[in-house]
């Protein structure tokens, strides 16, 4: 009989989860969208792909051998890191920029943070914010109508999408992501000098026709965020894996719907289009994928709701009144900041608890 | 489905053993019987080396207001007084007695429910030495005398048996469903209560059936299935599930009018009152993928795992871990040799690698599982964290001390942090911390 068994406590069994599976699978729930962006911009797709990720193990694991820890990026984070970073970017970037991003999410987002587990912020949109602040420009405004993959848009797509009066006041039809247009045209509303149809612009834009063509992602627009329906094939399987809170897509999803329908409109209030802010810019990956990240979102579920309804608000109010076209990312991560504050504040009561 | 907030649902194991009818094992040559296998004072031994004694006769006495009586389980002499492995606290004084022969019972007085008081009923359980057969062991008849001022109107059976591959109470259910039935019938009538409530998990459908037919008869009697889901067979969310009453934070279940015993205590107070059979023998589990024939039996206290493993045809190849209990809540033994079976050991199981799933400690990453999970809506993870830090005052804000330690937090990390044995720390720590409060208040005084 063997006369040595392990000592240790309760309890002895385990689930057969871990940090690695649930990263790994997670890459996994962006594969259906990968693979459509790969239609869509090619192999360009593959290059900066390529340069995220690998700037972000490549950082991730030097860092470690710096910091004289144990070499973790078997785990997968770090390769989530950079694929998201990858589906944040414009298409047209220049590759050793992306890799920058993501060597400053590793390194500045992260590890200075304590690693895996410790950072305050989501590491992937640190990367972008910071990219935005030093490269405005090729991350603004190197838009570029899917090209290079076979289900590529065709001139005449490109016209039965924005319509003749969006084209007539945007220099570049090819370079404008709906988010900018709207927010071009909204501008034009309220500024009697200009002499545009920027009342039939934002009607092209909220069209049935405009909103079929962003959930299938026949739009300008980051590598990732241009596939609505890809990215809710991946976040469904999130849910369905329990790898992400249904909370926190819900809420977010709902806030920005609900604000935007309400007070998006031209025509006063309930006069939006919620359907349009929701596939177009990078609503859905943030919803799905950056805001549900574990690390940086709360722990309890009142939490998760508050954390979820805020990153809404501020969207709204970004693309709303903000100078930016777009917010998601922004918002996420100004959320992230509350979230130690969330969870001290939303303790739930614990069993036979009374409340003093 | 009646069930509480919370909870996991582990791999249930049962299929090893819930088809092995409770077989009685011949009588070991040797039995080693702890002074404490019950919460409170060790008894005290009442034998010497070299005493004869009978099945069933005291060898030691109930040494205080918590404790409990313990009798010889074979007939033979007392051939050592000493300190020998305990599965509970690792080692502990024992007797040690050699059997001398076939069983000469040592005569107790019977009863029937007629001629059977309360004062009787509470001086026959605590002279039996019961004590509570689902693990906790605390002493059966100190729980069924509560102060005056508490009113109870509800006993609660626990059958739930909701740790994995334990099926003893399953099968004890199946098989003396009469005793369990009459010795609830018992507790109910010597405790003023009005109802006794047995909760049954739903995956026990056998069992389940044959208490709905025996309890037919008696209208203060009721059977109700509960929802599989560990852990549904803990005190606070058994009474959740099947009362809809809140034992307060830091109270007990009499707080709320329910004392809640295991369905092998009612079957043990069943023999005690009737039978005048003190406690010397239990249903026990043998079970895990490490174990050969997996089976149930009927053991004697004192029988040593190491017998109990050799029944079952040895172990496993891949054995690495041998628990005593469940595998949520058991304890992890070092060795079986020498190990005596005691009142609360409900189960012996040999677990593999691969049930056991060691991993290293990776940093928690947030995913809330802990939380969502707690069936005491706790957050697991920052308690873990507090204890970490050595912020042990703020791990008591956030109800450490609520924590039923159930182990399903660490079930489902996936960072595989052993949170419950951080919980276990903050709360020694905490212990420590108001003992040294109340001795520096005493100095002044």
């Amino acid at each position: 009989m063997a006369e040595k068994f392990l000592i240790k406590t309760s309890p002895h069994i385990k689930n057969n989860l871990s940090v690695a599976k649930v990263m790994w699978l997670v890459v996994v729930a962006l594969l259906p969208a990968y693979i459509h962006t790969f239609f869509l911009f090619g192999y360009r797709t593959v290059w900066v792909s390529l340069a995220a990720v690998a700037g972000a193990v490549v950082s991730e694991a030097l860092m470690q051998l710096l910091m004289k820890k144990k070499i973790t990026v078997y785990d997968g984070s770090a390769f989530l890191t950079g694929l998201l970073i990858a589906f944040n970017v414009p298409p047209s970037i220049a590759l050793w920029k992306v890799a920058l991003g993501s060597a400053f999410a590793i390194i500045v987002a992260k590890q200075l943070f304590g690693g895996l587990g410790y950072n305050i912020f989501n590491p992937a949109l640190a990367g972008r914010a910071f990219l935005m602040a030093s490269y405005p420009v090729a991350m603004t405004s190197g838009w570029k109508a899917p090209a290079g993959g076979f289900l590529s848009l065709d001139p005449a797509l490109t016209q039965g999408f924005s319509g003749p009066a969006v084209t007539k006041f945007l220099d570049s039809v090819t370079s404008a992501t709906p988010l900018n247009a709207l927010k071009t045209a909204r501008a034009a509303l309220n500024d009697p000098e200009l002499d545009v149809p920027a009342r039939e612009a934002v009607e092209q834009l909220f069209s049935a026709d405009s909103i079929v063509h962003s959930f299938f992602g026949r739009i300008g627009g980051c590598l990732g965020e241009t596939t609505a329906l890809f990215l809710l094939a991946g976040g469904l399987f999130l849910l369905i894996m329990k790898l992400a809170d249904w909370r926190v897509p819900a809420g977010y999803l709902g806030t920005v719907a609900l604000l935007t329908w309400a007070f998006g409109g031209i025509d006063g209030i309930f006069t939006g289009n919620p359907l349009f802010h929701l596939f177009t810019g990078g609503l859905m990956l943030g919803a799905f994928f950056m805001a549900t990240d574990m690390v940086t979102s709360p722990l309890t579920r009142k939490g998760k709701w508050i954390f979820a309804v805020g990153c809404g608000v501020l969207t709204f109010t970004i693309r709303m009144w903000g100078g930016y076209p777009e917010g998601v990312s922004y918002s996420i991560l100004l959320m992230n900041i509350f979230v130690p504050l969330i969870d001290r504040y939303t303790v739930p009561v614990s069993f036979g608890e009374v409340k003093a | 489905m009646l069930t509480f907030k919370g909870g996991i649902h582990p791999p249930e194991g049962k299929a090893l053993t819930e088809g092995k009818p409770l077989k009685r094992l011949s009588l070991p040559d040797k039995v080693i019987i702890p002074l404490s296998q019950h919460i409170g004072a060790p008894a005290k031994a009442i034998v010497q080396i070299g005493d004869e004694v009978l099945t069933g006769q005291p060898v030691a006495e109930a040494s205080g207001m918590i404790s409990a009586s313990i009798h010889s389980s074979v007939t033979g002499k007392v051939v050592g007084i000493g300190s020998f492995p305990h599965p509970v606290s690792g080692t502990g004084p024992a007797l040690v007695i050699e059997r001398s022969g076939e069983d000469i019972f040592y005569e107790h007085p019977r009863y029937t429910a007629g001629d059977c008081d309360k004062e009787t009923f509470l001086k026959v359980v605590a002279d039996m030495g019961l004590v509570g057969l689902g693990g906790a062991t605390f002493p059966t008849h100190v729980k069924l005398a509560p102060p005056s001022f508490k009113k109870v109107d509800c006993i609660i059976l626990n059958g739930a048996e909701c740790e994995p591959y334990l099926t003893c109470d399953d099968r004890l259910m199946q098989e003396q469903s009469e005793g369990i039935a009459l010795g609830l019938l018992l507790m109910v009538k010597n405790t003023g209560a009005e109802k006794g409530i047995i909760g049954i998990e739903n995956n026990k459908p056998h069992a389940f059936k044959k208490m709905c037919e025996v309890c037919r008869p008696y209208h203060e009697l009721e059977v109700v299935s509960v929802k599989t889901k560990y852990p549904q067979g803990a005190e606070k969310q058994l009474i959740d599930a099947l009362t809809k009453r809140k034992v307060p934070a830091g109270g007990l279940p009499l707080d709320v009018g329910i004392i809640v015993q295991n369905v092998g205590t009612a079957f043990a107070v069943y023999e005690a009152v009737y039978l005048g059979k003190p406690l010397i023998e239990r249903a026990v589990t043998v079970s895990g993928e490490g174990i050969n024939e997996p089976s149930n039996f009927i053991v004697r206290i004192g029988d040593t795992y190491e017998r109990l493993i050799r029944e079952v045809g040895g172990l496993k190849e891949e054995t690495v871990s041998l628990i005593s209990g469940g595998p949520m809540m058991g304890f992890a033994q070092y060795t079986a040799q020498s190990l005596p079976v005691i009142k609360g050991t409900s189960g012996i199981l040999a677990l593999t690698e691969r049930e056991v799933g060691r991993t290293r400690e990776a940093p928690c990453i947030s995913c809330g599982a802990c939380v969502d999970i707690c069936p005491m809506q706790l957050i697991p993870t920052q308690l873990v964290r507090q204890v970490k830090n050595k912020r042990y005052e703020e791990a008591a804000a956030l109800n450490i001390n609520s924590c039923i330690e159930c182990g399903s937090c660490a079930y489902v990390c996936p960072s595989k942090i052993p949170l419950v044995q951080y919980v276990r720390l903050g709360k020694g720590f905490l212990r420590k911390l108001s003992a040294r409060e109340r001795a520096k208040k005493e100095e002044k005084k």
